[in-house]
């Protein structure tokens, strides 16, 4: 059971890019390119939009669109899914293909990384094959001459018969000449072009036998020389699409249907049967780029790249490979957990203040007592609390996280993690999924479409909530600083959360793994994919622009959706907490409902409760908890990990408690929002339901565990 | 001329040029995709730390591919 086409087809991606141009009036322009040669950055610099960018192939997932003005004419940019040609192999090959094709764009800017220029020469073609109006963008420039690498632009203009511009698109002045050379592709007459490429004089016949009909028929809907060369390979989604484009069915037309059947017969006779068609096709094509660049490009060193092929045998070496990926996840904790030490204690003393002045203001205005405690003691506490709690960790993780994301890390991690991945039958970029569940599950989730086998594509969904995002951090380290650091203090006690929470998360990998490959072997049977993984030049990351990014992008965003979240819970749990029912509240009575359940896992109804109202947003579990343990005794404000202690402590927990709180965090239920991106990826309500069940599972077991082995040995 | 032999038996450091691929469907269509035609030069730069996959450079980029895939690139070494 389970994969079914309907279920993880590709009807789970987006079907395609929706053009909404900001103004009927604005040119379309897409941006093409392989993945990973800053097209998300030029995209940005053009738009001065925040469009996530990372330096790892397959980013971009979904066609962003933006608007820029140049010299009084406004332009629609649409980002295209980086692609390495158009010949729609994946679903994003798709997407790009159908948008350049019928999407109607006024031009198509292809953008080319210049340290590796042959490679996308061959995207280059291809796009002008589909549509002449093509201006080239030679980006990265600048690491192209550290690396010694030059391109000769006028000899590459020469060579293609296009505009092209080089760039820096770091360098926001730099793409003034790509804006100039769009603009005057958008005006100039429409011209006919030489084909960019020459195929085979067998293949050259048989396309001229069906152009002429083609062109009858399409006008100039659709460039009828590239439709040739498609519809002699027989792609049929292909087919669909330009039916459905032109209304009509193409190959109705008799005398079409007939100038094909020649045409192939004519292929056959030359021993081209359609996978040797294909072939001769690609192989052309791939050798007039290797023929350009060699007309343009020069490396000035044989060692261009050495650079970076030291960095790799550092960080992909037998030896040192894992142990620096634990070290610097580890470091990346600590900075986390020293840095938001102080202001995060600054942030509460000032909200708790402010709650104090609040109080006393509902009271001089003589507000009802019930009004007062709703909104300041029930909704303005747990904002508080969230705020100060979350802000500070989150504005440090996210950045130092982006910013090993834009140094091109992250597609290491995936070639060091792959042949575990490989043992558990599942795809070695599986890992930077996983990387990205630590900043949101739901982003993870959604990254998953760069898993291009559907079945390898679930696996990753289903588990990704297993590593513990931005939203379960907080609590994790509150926990662990009050009940496991509290002894040790300074340098030692940073250090020591830090590889607490390290081996948490390695715990949560491990689950991965374990998870991954139960249900490899169950629900999701198959035997692994093949696979390309590119690992992208070592990048130094832009670091004011990471900083802006990640705090105005991620963090703003996930605290906004978390207070967004907290305060109705606020109330709601103010309101439960308050409201008794046959001599006891609500929440008491919902928590001695749930306490034998929790009592079980080592955990108490209390906590459960707090787990299962927190479904909106993790963030929240433990101020729900603590307003619980609060509401039934006195107030006081949570300033300190001693009295935060305190009031655990006098609620019954035990550091049995905690760390079977630690591990229920790390394994319990998604969030909503998570469940919700599983239901529209996978596609169906019984894929969430079994992402919510699995790391559950594993979260009641291993919580059952280790209660019962304390109490064993007690 | 020397003997052809597969991408997986091409040690670290070592450069061949590719004669064939011996896989059929979306993977070869990939490896295509990416510049891997017969007569393309490639160079292994090493293994990842559990050994599978290898890194190979392959028109200016770095790509990672399984020794299961790479078993079916039938090369020339140089």
């Amino acid at each position: 059971m389970g994969l079914t086409k309907s279920s993880v087809g590709r009807g789970a991606l987006d079907d395609g890019i929706c053009l909404s141009p900001c103004d009927p009036e604005d040119r379309v322009i897409a941006l093409a390119g392989n993945p990973n040669v800053g097209k998300s950055t030029v995209f940005n610099a053009l738009t001065g939009m925040h469009q996530h960018t990372g330096n790892w192939p397959g980013k971009t997932v979904a066609g962003a669109q933006g608007r820029c003005v140049h010299r009084g004419q406004g332009y629609t940019l649409v980002d295209i899914p980086g692609t390495y040609s158009l010949m729609a192999n994946s679903a994003e090959e798709e997407i790009a293909r159908n948008f350049i094709c019928f999407g109607e764009p006024d031009v198509t800017v292809v953008v080319c990384d210049a340290t590796c220029l042959e490679r996308n020469l061959n995207l280059v073609l291809q796009t002008m094959e589909i549509s002449p109006r093509t201006v080239v963008c030679v980006n990265l420039l600048d690491e192209a001459k550290r690396k010694h690498i030059s391109v000769d632009l006028a000899a590459l203009a020469r060579l293609l018969g296009v505009r092209v511009v080089g760039c820096t698109a770091r360098k926001k002045k730099s793409l003034i000449p790509l804006l100039d050379a769009v603009a005057e592709v958008c005006d100039a007459p429409p011209a006919d072009n030489a084909p960019p490429v020459t195929y085979p004089a067998e293949i050259e016949a048989a396309i001229d036998r069906v152009v002429p009909v083609l062109q009858a028929q399409l006008g100039d809907k659709l460039n009828a020389r590239w439709l040739a060369l498609k519809l002699l390979e027989g792609e049929c989604c292909l087919h669909a699409d330009v039916s459905g484009y032109l209304g009509c069915d193409p190959l109705c037309d008799k005398a079409l249907c007939e100038a094909l059947t020649e045409a192939k017969q004519l292929l056959t006779a030359a021993g081209l049967s359609s996978e040797n068609y294909r072939d001769a096709v690609v192989g052309t094509v791939m050798a007039r780029a290797e023929e350009i660049a060699g007309g343009c490009v020069r490396y000035e060193t044989a060692q261009a790249h050495l650079r970076d092929r030291r960095i790799d045998r550092i960080l992909t070496g037998r030896v040192t490979a894992y142990p620096v990926m634990l070290l610097l996840l580890a470091f990346i904790f600590w900075l986390t957990i020293v840095g938001a030490n102080y202001p995060s204690a600054l942030l509460s003393k000032g909200l708790f203040a402010l709650q104090d002045q609040l109080t006393l203001l509902f009271i001089r205005i003589g507000a009802p007592d019930f009004l007062r405690g709703l909104l300041v003691d029930g909704m303005y506490r747990v904002l508080a609390w969230v705020v100060s709690v979350m802000l500070p960790p989150m504005a440090i993780f996210f950045p130092l996280f982006t910013l090993l994301e834009d140094a091109g890390y992250l597609p290491r991690i995936a070639y060091n993690l792959d042949r575990p991945f490989q043992c558990c039958h599942a795809c070695g970029k599986q890992a930077l999924t996983m990387c990205m569940g630590f900043g949101c599950n739901a982003a993870g989730v959604v990254g998953c479409r760069i898993i291009d086998s559907p079945r390898e594509r679930l696996l990753a969904i289903l588990t990704n909530s297993f590593v513990p995002c931005n939203g379960r951090f907080p609590t994790m380290l509150t926990i662990l600083s009050v009940f496991f650091v509290g002894a040790v203090t300074g340098l030692a006690a940073s250090v020591w959360s830090a590889l607490l929470l390290t081996l948490v998360i390695v715990l949560g990998v491990a689950l991965t793994f374990l998870s991954t490959r139960l249900l490899s072997a169950t629900l999701l049977r198959g035997v692994p994919s093949s696979f390309t993984l590119e690992l992208p030049p070592y990048r130094r990351p832009q670091i004011g622009q990471v900083l802006l990014r990640s705090v105005l992008d991620r963090t703003l965003f996930v605290l906004g959706r978390a207070a967004a979240v907290a305060a109705p819970a606020g109330l709601f749990i103010w309101l439960m907490a308050n409201i008794t029912v046959a001599g006891g509240t609500l929440l008491s009575h919902c928590a001695s409902l749930l306490d034998p359940v929790g009592r079980a896992m080592g955990l108490d109804g209390v906590i459960l409760i707090a787990f299962i109202l927190s479904l909106p947003a993790n963030e929240i579990t433990l101020p729900i908890a603590l307003m619980a343990y609060l509401a039934q005794g006195t107030l006081i404000d949570i300033e300190s990990t001693a009295e935060m202690r305190e009031v655990l402590i006098a609620n019954g927990w035990t550091p049995v408690t905690a760390v079977c709180m630690l591990l229920f965090t790390l394994l319990h239920w998604p969030c909503s929002t998570t469940l919700l991106t599983i239901k529209k990826e996978a596609g169906g309500w019984r894929w969430a339901l079994l992402a919510l069940a699995l790391p559950t599972l594993f979260g009641v077991l291993l919580c059952l565990a280790v209660n019962g082995v304390w109490h064993l040995f007690r | 001329m020397s003997e052809q032999t597969s991408l997986l038996a091409l040690s670290p450091g070592m450069r061949c040029r590719v004669t064939a691929l011996t896989m059929e469907g979306s993977m070869r269509r990939r490896l295509l995709d990416i510049g891997l035609t017969p007569g393309t030069e490639v160079q292994c730069l090493g293994r990842s730390p559990a050994g599978d996959p290898a890194a190979y450079l392959i028109r200016g980029a770095v790509i990672a591919i399984r020794a299961r895939d790479s078993r079916s690139i039938i090369i020339q070494k140089l």
